[in-house]
Protein backbone atom coordinates (compact mmCIF):
# COMPACT_ATOMS: atom_id res chain seq x y z
CA UNK A 1 0.00 0.00 0.00
CA UNK A 2 1.34 3.33 -0.61
CA UNK A 3 -0.80 6.79 0.03
CA UNK A 4 -2.52 8.77 -2.98
CA UNK A 5 -1.29 12.29 -3.65
CA UNK A 6 -4.29 13.47 -1.95
CA UNK A 7 -3.19 11.80 1.28
CA UNK A 8 0.05 13.15 0.52
CA UNK A 9 -1.33 16.23 0.12
CA UNK A 10 -3.53 15.64 3.57
CA UNK A 11 -0.11 14.93 5.41
CA UNK A 12 1.49 18.29 4.53
CA UNK A 13 -1.74 20.15 5.52
CA UNK A 14 -1.13 18.40 9.17
CA UNK A 15 2.15 20.75 8.70
CA UNK A 16 -0.01 24.21 8.52
CA UNK A 17 -0.32 26.43 12.11
CA UNK A 18 -3.30 29.16 12.03
CA UNK A 19 -1.97 32.20 10.69
CA UNK A 20 0.61 30.65 9.03
CA UNK A 21 1.41 32.97 5.02
CA UNK A 22 1.85 29.43 2.67
CA UNK A 23 3.07 29.39 -0.76
CA UNK A 24 1.85 26.11 -2.99
CA UNK A 25 3.82 25.20 -6.01
CA UNK A 26 2.36 23.65 -9.42
CA UNK A 27 1.18 20.23 -8.91
CA UNK A 28 0.35 17.89 -5.99
CA UNK A 29 1.12 20.66 -3.45
CA UNK A 30 -1.85 22.74 -4.86
CA UNK A 31 -3.77 20.32 -3.27
CA UNK A 32 -3.12 20.83 -0.01
CA UNK A 33 -4.97 23.75 0.11
CA UNK A 34 -8.18 21.23 -0.15
CA UNK A 35 -7.25 19.92 3.00
CA UNK A 36 -6.76 22.40 5.62
CA UNK A 37 -8.30 21.86 8.96
CA UNK A 38 -11.67 23.38 9.82
CA UNK A 39 -9.99 25.74 12.84
CA UNK A 40 -6.85 26.96 11.13
CA UNK A 41 -7.01 29.65 9.26
CA UNK A 42 -4.19 30.27 6.79
CA UNK A 43 -3.35 32.94 3.67
CA UNK A 44 -2.40 31.53 0.19
CA UNK A 45 0.26 33.70 -1.54
CA UNK A 46 1.08 33.32 -5.36
CA UNK A 47 3.96 34.73 -6.18
CA UNK A 48 3.19 36.68 -9.06
CA UNK A 49 1.69 39.08 -6.78
CA UNK A 50 -1.51 38.13 -4.61
CA UNK A 51 -1.61 37.52 -1.18
CA UNK A 52 -4.80 35.89 -0.15
CA UNK A 53 -5.81 33.14 -3.13
CA UNK A 54 -9.05 32.58 -3.24
CA UNK A 55 -10.71 28.79 -4.99
CA UNK A 56 -11.00 28.54 -8.70
CA UNK A 57 -13.53 30.87 -10.22
CA UNK A 58 -17.14 29.76 -11.58
CA UNK A 59 -17.54 30.11 -15.51
CA UNK A 60 -19.50 33.44 -14.24
CA UNK A 61 -16.63 34.90 -12.21
CA UNK A 62 -13.66 33.96 -14.63
CA UNK A 63 -11.58 36.75 -14.67
CA UNK A 64 -8.41 37.15 -17.01
CA UNK A 65 -6.29 39.64 -14.63
CA UNK A 66 -6.59 37.33 -11.77
CA UNK A 67 -4.65 34.09 -12.16
CA UNK A 68 -2.17 32.38 -9.84
CA UNK A 69 1.47 31.42 -10.32
CA UNK A 70 0.53 28.10 -12.18
CA UNK A 71 -1.42 30.52 -15.10
CA UNK A 72 -4.97 29.60 -13.76
CA UNK A 73 -7.81 31.75 -12.98
CA UNK A 74 -8.60 31.96 -9.79
CA UNK A 75 -10.73 34.39 -7.36
CA UNK A 76 -9.85 36.99 -4.55
CA UNK A 77 -11.00 37.03 -1.17
CA UNK A 78 -12.15 39.61 1.62
CA UNK A 79 -8.24 39.66 2.78
CA UNK A 80 -6.86 39.53 -0.59
CA UNK A 81 -4.14 42.31 -1.59
CA UNK A 82 -2.43 42.54 -4.89
CA UNK A 83 1.35 43.30 -4.95
CA UNK A 84 3.87 44.00 -7.55
CA UNK A 85 5.79 40.61 -8.45
CA UNK A 86 9.05 42.45 -6.21
CA UNK A 87 6.62 42.81 -3.38
CA UNK A 88 5.92 39.25 -3.70
CA UNK A 89 9.19 38.48 -3.77
CA UNK A 90 9.76 40.57 -0.80
CA UNK A 91 7.69 38.66 1.38
CA UNK A 92 9.54 35.33 -0.14
CA UNK A 93 13.15 36.61 0.00
CA UNK A 94 12.80 38.51 3.34
CA UNK A 95 11.10 35.53 4.95
CA UNK A 96 7.51 36.91 5.83
CA UNK A 97 5.88 33.79 4.23
CA UNK A 98 6.13 30.51 7.11
CA UNK A 99 6.27 27.76 4.63
CA UNK A 100 6.53 26.73 1.06
CA UNK A 101 4.96 22.82 -0.25
CA UNK A 102 7.00 21.92 -3.58
CA UNK A 103 7.17 19.38 -5.97
CA UNK A 104 10.62 17.72 -6.46
CA UNK A 105 13.07 15.79 -9.10
CA UNK A 106 15.67 14.74 -6.41
CA UNK A 107 16.02 15.25 -2.77
CA UNK A 108 19.71 14.83 -1.39
CA UNK A 109 20.13 13.69 2.40
CA UNK A 110 22.16 17.31 3.15
CA UNK A 111 18.61 19.20 2.08
CA UNK A 112 19.59 19.81 -1.55
CA UNK A 113 16.49 20.03 -3.80
CA UNK A 114 16.32 20.04 -7.59
CA UNK A 115 13.10 20.40 -9.40
CA UNK A 116 13.98 22.69 -12.19
CA UNK A 117 15.76 21.65 -15.11
CA UNK A 118 16.92 17.86 -16.91
CA UNK A 119 19.95 18.70 -18.87
CA UNK A 120 20.09 17.00 -22.16
CA UNK A 121 15.89 17.69 -22.36
CA UNK A 122 14.22 21.49 -23.33
CA UNK A 123 15.62 23.61 -20.65
CA UNK A 124 11.91 25.26 -19.24
CA UNK A 125 14.05 27.85 -16.76
CA UNK A 126 13.30 27.70 -12.67
CA UNK A 127 11.05 30.26 -12.61
CA UNK A 128 10.42 31.32 -8.49
CA UNK A 129 11.22 28.38 -7.23
CA UNK A 130 14.96 29.31 -6.43
CA UNK A 131 13.34 32.04 -4.51
CA UNK A 132 10.98 30.26 -2.69
CA UNK A 133 13.82 27.87 -1.45
CA UNK A 134 16.10 30.61 -0.52
CA UNK A 135 13.56 32.93 0.83
CA UNK A 136 10.60 30.96 2.93
CA UNK A 137 11.58 29.47 5.98
CA UNK A 138 10.24 26.37 5.92
CA UNK A 139 10.34 24.05 2.76
CA UNK A 140 8.53 20.69 2.66
CA UNK A 141 8.87 18.85 -0.61
CA UNK A 142 5.73 16.36 -1.65
CA UNK A 143 6.81 14.07 -4.01
CA UNK A 144 6.43 10.27 -5.81
CA UNK A 145 9.43 8.21 -3.81
CA UNK A 146 10.55 7.03 -6.71
CA UNK A 147 11.20 8.41 -10.44
CA UNK A 148 9.39 6.80 -13.73
CA UNK A 149 12.44 4.83 -14.00
CA UNK A 150 11.68 3.29 -10.71
CA UNK A 151 14.80 5.12 -9.10
CA UNK A 152 15.27 6.75 -5.74
CA UNK A 153 14.23 10.41 -5.28
CA UNK A 154 15.54 10.95 -2.17
CA UNK A 155 19.85 10.57 -2.31
CA UNK A 156 22.82 10.58 -1.26
CA UNK A 157 23.57 13.62 -3.71
CA UNK A 158 21.24 15.46 -5.95
CA UNK A 159 22.43 14.69 -9.70
CA UNK A 160 20.22 17.18 -11.71
CA UNK A 161 21.26 20.76 -11.66
CA UNK A 162 20.22 22.13 -8.21
CA UNK A 163 17.41 24.76 -7.46
CA UNK A 164 19.10 25.26 -4.05
CA UNK A 165 21.16 23.83 -1.22
CA UNK A 166 20.59 22.89 1.91
CA UNK A 167 16.80 24.26 1.68
CA UNK A 168 14.43 21.29 2.46
CA UNK A 169 13.11 20.32 5.89
CA UNK A 170 10.72 17.68 5.27
CA UNK A 171 9.74 15.58 2.50
CA UNK A 172 6.51 13.40 1.95
CA UNK A 173 6.66 10.67 -0.25
CA UNK A 174 3.55 8.09 -1.00
CA UNK A 175 5.42 5.83 0.92
CA UNK A 176 6.51 7.59 4.09
CA UNK A 177 7.29 11.40 5.57
CA UNK A 178 11.16 12.21 6.46
CA UNK A 179 12.01 14.93 8.56
CA UNK A 180 14.90 16.72 10.41
CA UNK A 181 14.87 19.45 13.36
CA UNK A 182 17.46 22.18 11.65
CA UNK A 183 19.20 22.39 8.61
CA UNK A 184 22.80 20.85 10.66
CA UNK A 185 20.76 17.51 11.06
CA UNK A 186 20.29 14.65 9.54
CA UNK A 187 16.31 13.16 8.12
CA UNK A 188 14.69 11.29 10.19
CA UNK A 189 12.04 8.50 9.20
CA UNK A 190 9.15 9.75 11.31
CA UNK A 191 5.72 7.87 9.24
CA UNK A 192 5.30 4.91 7.03
CA UNK A 193 1.92 4.71 4.64
CA UNK A 194 0.05 2.10 6.04
CA UNK A 195 1.08 -1.34 4.90
CA UNK A 196 4.97 -0.36 4.21
CA UNK A 197 7.58 -1.65 5.62
CA UNK A 198 10.68 -0.35 7.13
CA UNK A 199 12.68 -2.71 4.79
CA UNK A 200 10.61 -1.35 1.74
CA UNK A 201 11.41 2.30 2.58
CA UNK A 202 14.90 1.48 2.77
CA UNK A 203 14.99 -0.34 -0.62
CA UNK A 204 13.49 2.93 -2.31
CA UNK A 205 15.28 5.35 -0.41
CA UNK A 206 19.35 5.89 -1.28
CA UNK A 207 19.55 8.95 1.23
CA UNK A 208 20.84 8.20 4.32
CA UNK A 209 18.19 8.41 7.49
CA UNK A 210 17.77 7.87 10.83
CA UNK A 211 14.75 6.25 11.91
CA UNK A 212 12.05 7.12 14.24
CA UNK A 213 11.80 4.97 17.73
CA UNK A 214 8.40 3.18 16.30
CA UNK B 1 1.46 70.16 -20.48
CA UNK B 2 4.58 68.00 -22.31
CA UNK B 3 1.83 65.79 -24.89
CA UNK B 4 2.66 61.86 -24.01
CA UNK B 5 -0.85 60.74 -25.18
CA UNK B 6 0.32 59.62 -28.77
CA UNK B 7 -2.53 58.34 -31.13
CA UNK B 8 -1.22 54.87 -31.83
CA UNK B 9 1.13 52.38 -30.98
CA UNK B 10 3.08 52.56 -34.32
CA UNK B 11 3.02 56.59 -33.71
CA UNK B 12 4.45 55.90 -30.02
CA UNK B 13 7.26 53.42 -31.71
CA UNK B 14 8.08 56.55 -33.72
CA UNK B 15 12.14 56.98 -33.25
CA UNK B 16 11.97 54.73 -30.39
CA UNK B 17 12.87 51.46 -31.99
CA UNK B 18 16.54 50.10 -33.59
CA UNK B 19 17.88 46.92 -34.58
CA UNK B 20 19.74 45.01 -31.34
CA UNK B 21 18.35 46.55 -28.59
CA UNK B 22 17.04 45.88 -25.22
CA UNK B 23 13.30 45.98 -24.45
CA UNK B 24 12.25 44.91 -21.32
CA UNK B 25 8.08 44.32 -20.98
CA UNK B 26 5.56 43.78 -18.29
CA UNK B 27 3.11 40.93 -17.93
CA UNK B 28 3.28 36.97 -16.55
CA UNK B 29 2.19 34.82 -18.58
CA UNK B 30 -0.20 36.19 -20.86
CA UNK B 31 -1.67 38.13 -18.07
CA UNK B 32 -0.90 42.19 -17.93
CA UNK B 33 1.22 42.08 -21.17
CA UNK B 34 1.81 44.97 -23.25
CA UNK B 35 -0.67 43.34 -26.35
CA UNK B 36 -0.93 46.34 -28.50
CA UNK B 37 2.71 47.72 -28.51
CA UNK B 38 3.70 43.78 -29.03
CA UNK B 39 1.90 44.04 -32.51
CA UNK B 40 3.48 47.08 -32.88
CA UNK B 41 7.32 45.83 -32.48
CA UNK B 42 6.14 42.84 -35.26
CA UNK B 43 5.13 45.41 -37.37
CA UNK B 44 7.70 47.81 -37.24
CA UNK B 45 10.67 45.17 -38.46
CA UNK B 46 13.20 45.50 -35.68
CA UNK B 47 15.32 42.65 -35.12
CA UNK B 48 17.76 41.40 -33.02
CA UNK B 49 16.32 42.16 -29.84
CA UNK B 50 16.88 41.10 -26.41
CA UNK B 51 14.22 40.95 -24.59
CA UNK B 52 13.64 41.20 -21.00
CA UNK B 53 10.46 39.79 -19.43
CA UNK B 54 9.54 36.81 -17.07
CA UNK B 55 7.77 34.49 -19.78
CA UNK B 56 8.11 34.54 -23.58
CA UNK B 57 4.27 33.92 -24.20
CA UNK B 58 2.96 31.03 -26.27
CA UNK B 59 3.37 30.31 -29.59
CA UNK B 60 0.77 32.46 -31.67
CA UNK B 61 -0.03 35.04 -28.75
CA UNK B 62 2.35 37.81 -26.54
CA UNK B 63 5.75 37.77 -27.03
CA UNK B 64 5.41 34.57 -29.15
CA UNK B 65 4.48 36.51 -31.77
CA UNK B 66 7.98 38.40 -31.79
CA UNK B 67 9.64 34.98 -32.03
CA UNK B 68 8.09 33.73 -34.84
CA UNK B 69 8.78 36.25 -36.86
CA UNK B 70 12.52 35.90 -35.63
CA UNK B 71 12.77 39.19 -34.73
CA UNK B 72 14.28 38.21 -31.03
CA UNK B 73 17.81 36.99 -30.74
CA UNK B 74 17.86 36.97 -26.39
CA UNK B 75 15.09 36.61 -23.70
CA UNK B 76 15.79 37.33 -20.66
CA UNK B 77 13.44 35.47 -18.57
CA UNK B 78 13.09 33.35 -15.28
CA UNK B 79 10.56 30.65 -17.09
CA UNK B 80 9.85 29.68 -21.24
CA UNK B 81 7.98 26.37 -20.70
CA UNK B 82 5.21 27.29 -22.74
CA UNK B 83 6.31 27.83 -26.38
CA UNK B 84 7.30 25.46 -28.69
CA UNK B 85 8.47 28.14 -31.29
CA UNK B 86 10.95 28.92 -28.30
CA UNK B 87 12.16 25.96 -27.78
CA UNK B 88 12.31 25.16 -31.61
CA UNK B 89 14.74 28.14 -32.15
CA UNK B 90 16.73 27.60 -28.93
CA UNK B 91 17.70 24.58 -30.18
CA UNK B 92 18.82 25.01 -33.47
CA UNK B 93 21.11 27.77 -32.14
CA UNK B 94 19.23 30.65 -33.59
CA UNK B 95 18.13 32.01 -29.99
CA UNK B 96 19.87 32.96 -26.60
CA UNK B 97 18.44 32.16 -23.48
CA UNK B 98 19.52 33.97 -19.94
CA UNK B 99 18.11 32.39 -17.20
CA UNK B 100 16.87 35.03 -14.01
CA UNK B 101 14.90 33.35 -10.78
CA UNK B 102 11.65 34.95 -10.71
CA UNK B 103 12.30 37.34 -7.94
CA UNK B 104 15.89 38.27 -8.98
CA UNK B 105 14.53 39.71 -12.02
CA UNK B 106 11.63 41.23 -10.40
CA UNK B 107 14.68 42.88 -8.47
CA UNK B 108 16.84 43.68 -11.08
CA UNK B 109 14.06 45.49 -13.00
CA UNK B 110 13.32 47.43 -9.63
CA UNK B 111 17.13 47.71 -8.86
CA UNK B 112 18.05 48.82 -12.10
CA UNK B 113 14.79 51.77 -12.52
CA UNK B 114 16.17 53.24 -9.10
CA UNK B 115 19.65 53.44 -10.19
CA UNK B 116 21.42 50.43 -8.41
CA UNK B 117 23.71 48.29 -10.23
CA UNK B 118 23.89 45.54 -8.41
CA UNK B 119 22.65 43.69 -5.16
CA UNK B 120 23.52 40.78 -3.48
CA UNK B 121 20.66 37.92 -2.95
CA UNK B 122 20.70 34.24 -1.22
CA UNK B 123 18.98 33.47 -4.46
CA UNK B 124 20.75 30.68 -6.54
CA UNK B 125 23.75 30.47 -4.47
CA UNK B 126 25.11 27.47 -4.98
CA UNK B 127 23.01 26.89 -8.23
CA UNK B 128 24.04 27.20 -12.23
CA UNK B 129 22.59 30.83 -12.17
CA UNK B 130 25.33 31.39 -9.69
CA UNK B 131 28.28 30.57 -12.25
CA UNK B 132 30.71 33.38 -12.92
CA UNK B 133 29.21 36.02 -10.63
CA UNK B 134 30.84 37.41 -7.52
CA UNK B 135 29.58 36.15 -3.88
CA UNK B 136 29.84 37.63 -0.61
CA UNK B 137 29.34 36.58 2.94
CA UNK B 138 26.63 38.42 4.77
CA UNK B 139 26.46 37.73 8.71
CA UNK B 140 27.93 33.88 7.79
CA UNK B 141 25.23 33.29 4.79
CA UNK B 142 26.32 33.13 1.47
CA UNK B 143 24.95 35.62 -1.03
CA UNK B 144 25.52 36.20 -4.66
CA UNK B 145 25.61 39.35 -6.72
CA UNK B 146 22.80 40.48 -9.22
CA UNK B 147 23.09 43.27 -11.79
CA UNK B 148 20.39 45.71 -12.02
CA UNK B 149 18.68 46.10 -15.29
CA UNK B 150 18.24 49.07 -17.49
CA UNK B 151 16.66 48.56 -20.81
CA UNK B 152 16.28 51.21 -24.09
CA UNK B 153 12.61 51.07 -23.64
CA UNK B 154 10.15 49.88 -21.88
CA UNK B 155 6.87 48.07 -23.07
CA UNK B 156 3.94 48.21 -20.18
CA UNK B 157 0.15 47.72 -19.91
CA UNK B 158 -1.91 49.70 -17.07
CA UNK B 159 -6.03 49.66 -16.51
CA UNK B 160 -6.20 53.05 -16.01
CA UNK B 161 -3.59 56.41 -17.04
CA UNK B 162 -4.27 60.26 -16.74
CA UNK B 163 -2.42 62.44 -19.58
CA UNK B 164 0.43 62.78 -17.07
CA UNK B 165 1.04 59.11 -17.19
CA UNK B 166 0.28 58.54 -13.79
CA UNK B 167 -1.09 54.17 -14.33
CA UNK B 168 -3.04 51.93 -12.25
CA UNK B 169 -2.63 48.46 -12.33
CA UNK B 170 -5.74 45.73 -12.04
CA UNK B 171 -5.37 43.02 -9.95
CA UNK B 172 -2.53 40.45 -10.60
CA UNK B 173 -2.24 41.99 -14.02
CA UNK B 174 -0.21 44.46 -12.13
CA UNK B 175 2.78 41.44 -12.16
CA UNK B 176 6.00 43.44 -13.58
CA UNK B 177 4.36 46.00 -14.77
CA UNK B 178 5.44 48.68 -12.59
CA UNK B 179 9.40 47.28 -12.07
CA UNK B 180 9.49 47.04 -15.81
CA UNK B 181 7.72 50.79 -15.81
CA UNK B 182 10.96 52.14 -13.85
CA UNK B 183 14.10 50.59 -16.11
CA UNK B 184 13.25 51.90 -19.43
CA UNK B 185 15.26 54.46 -20.70
CA UNK B 186 11.62 55.40 -21.96
CA UNK B 187 9.18 53.82 -21.53
CA UNK B 188 5.69 53.45 -23.31
CA UNK B 189 2.38 52.27 -21.55
CA UNK B 190 -0.77 51.27 -23.39
CA UNK B 191 -3.51 51.20 -21.22
CA UNK B 192 -7.49 50.19 -21.27
CA UNK B 193 -8.68 53.18 -20.32
CA UNK B 194 -7.52 56.96 -20.63
CA UNK B 195 -8.65 59.03 -17.92
CA UNK B 196 -9.26 62.84 -17.44
CA UNK B 197 -6.64 65.12 -15.04
CA UNK B 198 -7.80 64.38 -11.36
CA UNK B 199 -9.57 61.42 -12.20
CA UNK B 200 -7.50 59.16 -10.34
CA UNK B 201 -6.87 59.32 -6.93
CA UNK B 202 -3.43 60.15 -5.87
CA UNK B 203 -3.05 57.75 -3.44
CA UNK B 204 -4.05 54.77 -5.87
CA UNK B 205 -1.29 55.76 -8.34
CA UNK B 206 0.94 52.96 -8.92
CA UNK B 207 3.48 54.10 -11.36
CA UNK B 208 3.99 57.92 -11.14
CA UNK B 209 4.20 59.46 -14.69
CA UNK B 210 7.75 60.48 -14.34
CA UNK B 211 7.98 56.96 -15.10
CA UNK B 212 6.53 57.09 -18.09
CA UNK B 213 7.07 59.03 -21.38
CA UNK B 214 4.63 57.66 -23.76
CA UNK B 215 1.25 56.47 -23.45
CA UNK B 216 -1.48 55.10 -25.89
CA UNK B 217 -4.89 53.27 -25.42
CA UNK B 218 -4.79 49.84 -25.84
CA UNK B 219 -6.59 48.81 -28.80
CA UNK B 220 -6.16 44.88 -28.21
CA UNK B 221 -7.03 43.67 -25.04
CA UNK B 222 -7.40 40.10 -26.02
CA UNK B 223 -6.45 38.92 -22.23
CA UNK B 224 -6.37 35.42 -23.69
CA UNK B 225 -6.29 32.79 -20.64
CA UNK B 226 -3.69 29.74 -20.71
CA UNK B 227 -5.15 27.38 -17.78
CA UNK B 228 -9.01 28.52 -17.76
CA UNK B 229 -9.73 26.41 -14.38
CA UNK B 230 -12.95 26.42 -13.27
CA UNK B 231 -15.63 25.00 -10.57
CA UNK B 232 -19.20 24.25 -10.65
CA UNK B 233 -21.40 27.08 -9.69
CA UNK B 234 -23.59 24.19 -7.58
CA UNK B 235 -20.68 22.67 -5.56
CA UNK B 236 -20.54 24.08 -2.35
Amino acid sequence: MSWTRDQMAARAAQELRDGYYVNLGIGIPTLVANHVAPDIDITLQSENGILGLGAFPTEAEVDPDIINAGKQTVTELDRTSYVSSADSFGMIRGGHIQLSVLGAMEVAENGDLANWMVPGKMVKGPGGAMDLVAGVRRIIVLMDHLDKAGSPKFRRACTLPLTGTNVVDMVITNLAVFERPDRASPFRLIERAPGVTLDRVRDATEAHFEVSPA
Amino acid sequence: MVQKVYDSAGAALDGMVRDGMTIVAGGFGLCGIPETLIDALVRSGVRDLTIVSNNAGVDDFGLGRLLRTRQVRKMISSYVGENREFERQYLAGDLEIEFSPQGTLAERMRAGGAGIPAFFTRTGVGTQIAIGKPTADFDGDLYVMERGIVADLAIVKAWKADPYGNLVYRKSARNFNPMAATCGRVTIAEVEQLVDPGAIDPDHVHTPGVFVQRLIRATCNEKRIEQRTTRSAHAA
